[in-house]
């Protein structure tokens, strides 16, 4: 089925709730969309739920690249993965991947009062993780990893806003300069133990062994800012 | 009239999609079609082509030149040639079926061919150097004929047009092989044309390409010092010859020439530990004009194997599947899932970790 027919048809129906089958890499779905509960069984295109703007989007399977992009409300859950730029310029709304994403994962969001984007991605994440965040949170849970860093190189480049949690026994080494970390203490992982159990009610698994973990909280240098990179300004 | 490469700039996608199988079963040319037709978006048909290994088992010990020629004049001057420098076993039109949407079809030739005795002990040349030297001579001195593809037992297939429009044209459901490579093609920069649409092959050495990688000129300055020719003004070209340089003429791994072509940044290989640090340092010196920045994740389809690459920043999507003896590898999850729906896994390899899949130890083709 062309993309263009499907997101169509899901535009035109009259009902709430709405489920895809044998759904073939069609881009764009969910895209903008409000008021809606999407479900989705297969393989959903590129751009899935981008711009969504209060609907919910279920996958049964894994998402491919840009889903979420600059989505401003409502919720994704992913049973399964997603792939690259994963939550690109979020700037509200909620986003569950139950295992990997891809690179690129939170690069650019953004935050703006109540509007505070949250992605959270159960197992492990490529490189330039949150790379120019400026608000939101980010959790990588590194479930199955055993204390492994659940990220690649280069995170938080050019971050300067929003944190970033990560379940590991070890900060990532090649941090910036304009971003810190240290490890989460009790009201640090306050911050996300809603977060957690969210993921948990979707998809199982132990809300407090998984906060009993070892995190690590990374966010922008006050005293260093992010600024002045490339011209002075 | 169409203007060629390097005339016209228009923006950009592009699809990749492979098949493999690691048992040398042979696959019909019909999954391969299925596969990049779920990615028609990705293409603007303006070039789609494929290139398959084990299709031709009657003339396995041949090198098979698939040949475009514009005009008839063409067609006697590129044979006059081969007849000089070769044996031809068989010569035909590749078979077509015309489509509505396949247009300005130029002769298609396909010969089947082995360096005449008197004329490779002449040259002093090993074989695969003399049958190259011999393609690029008629690629760069016989105008309007171009040789596009070159290696045994494998062919390349590939016209203007949407990728599952060319596969229909070329009746590709009449092949069989082993490993089956595919590309959809929107080009940046510059038009469609026959020759530029992928995949390109040098010997069994075949690429697709997914993207537009920002040190051509450079790349292209290298590989000229070393004797090839940049006849199609596009990226993918340069790759190939890079491949074929790297693999065929300094004897590099496969594994080596990924690290070499996609090399870490140096902050990265600062953090490995030795020898590791080492051997990368030594490639990104000693070839650092076979770095290819930019975006790209390429199949490279060989003798026997096939190896999945993305560029060190992964700046485009890539996809590999599992499934008893078969691989898969696609721009798009969606394009193996439609083929076979139950991997056993699937998984995205980071940028510039090659994947390399070969033949079992064995596997009759």
């Amino acid at each position: 089925m062309d993309f263009r027919d499907l997101n169509r048809a899901v535009c035109a129906s009259p009902d709430t709730d709405i489920t895809i089958d044998e759904c073939y890499g069609q881009r764009f779905i969910g895209d903008g969309l409000s008021g809606r509960n999407i479900t989705i069984n297969g393989t959903p295109g590129n751009a899935l739920g981008a711009y969504l703007n209060g609907a919910v989007i279920r996958v049964n399977g894994n998402a491919q690249d840009a889903m979420g992009d600059t989505m401003n409300d409502g919720a994704i859950y992913v049973h399964g993965s997603s792939g690259d730029a994963t939550g690109y310029a979020m700037r509200g709304g909620k986003i569950f991947v139950e295992r990997n994403a891809g690179y690129r994962a939170g690069i650019h969001m953004k935050a703006y009062k109540d509007k505070v984007p949250t992605l959270v991605i159960g197992g492990r994440v490529g490189s330039f993780l949150g790379e120019y965040q400026a608000g939101g949170y980010i959790v990588v849970l590194g479930i199955g990893e055993e204390g492994r860093l659940p990220v690649s190189n280069f995170v938080a480049t050019g971050m300067h806003g929003g944190k970033i949690f990560l379940r590991s026994d070890t900060a990532p080494a090649d941090l910036p300069n304009s971003v810190m970390t240290h490890e989460a203490t009790a009201a640090d992982k306050a911050e996300i133990s809603g977060l957690v159990a969210e993921y948990c009610a979707e998809f199982g698994g132990d809300k407090d062994e998984i906060l009993s973990g070892k995190f690590f909280v990374i966010y922008p240098d006050v005293a260093n800012p992010y600024k002045e990179l490339f011209v002075a300004n | 009239m169409l203007e060629k490469e390097g005339k016209v700039r228009i923006p950009a996608g592009c699809a990749i999609s492979g098949i493999f199988s690691k048992s040398g079963k042979k696959i019909n040319g019909e999954s391969i079609i299925k596969s990049i037709s779920i990615m028609h978006d990705r293409s603007n048909g303006l070039g789609g082509g494929f290139a398959a290994y084990g299709i031709y088992p009657q003339y396995k010990d041949y090198y098979a030149f698939h040949v475009f020629y514009n005009n008839d004049a063409a067609k006697e001057s590129c044979e006059d040639f081969l007849d000089k420098h070769f044996d031809i076993v068989n010569l035909s039109r590749i078979p077509i079926r015309p489509h509505k949407n396949i247009t300005d079809v130029p002769l298609i030739w396909r010969y089947f061919v082995t360096p005449r005795p008197t004329r490779l002990a002449a040259s002093q040349l090993d074989e695969k150097e003399f049958v190259a030297r011999c393609v690029f001579r008629i690629n760069t001195q016989i105008d309007d004929a171009y040789v596009f593809s070159s290696g045994k037992d494998m062919g390349v297939f590939k016209a203007v047009g949407f990728p599952e429009d060319v596969g229909e044209f070329y009746r590709l459901e009449e092949y069989e092989g082993y490993c089956w490579t595919c590309h959809g093609r929107y080009p940046t920069n510059t038009p469609g044309w026959w020759g530029g649409a992928h995949p390109f092959a040098m010997l069994d050495y075949s690429i697709v390409h997914n993207g537009e990688i920002s040190s051509y000129d450079a790349n292209r300055r290298t590989v000229e010092m070393y004797g090839y020719s940049c006849t199609l003004l596009t990226d993918t070209e340069a790759i190939t010859y890079i491949l074929d340089y790297l693999v065929r003429k300094q004897g590099l791994t496969l594994t080596e020439a990924a690290n070499t072509i996609a090399a870490p940044f140096w902050s990265t290989i600062a953090k490995l530990p030795e020898p590791e640090r080492e051997r990368l340092t030594f490639l990104r010196n000693k070839y650092s004009g076979c770095l290819i920045t930019g975006p790209f994740s390429i199949l490279l389809g060989f003798e026997g194997g096939m190896m999945a690459l993305n560029d060190r920043l992964k700046l485009r999507s890539m996809v590999i599947g599992e499934k008893g003896d078969m691989a898969y590898v696609a721009s798009e999850e969606s394009a193996i899932r439609v083929i076979e729906p139950d991997l056993d896994k699937i998984w995205a390899p980071r940028g510039g970790e090659p994947v390399i899949f070969t033949l079992n130890d064995g596997a009759q083709v």
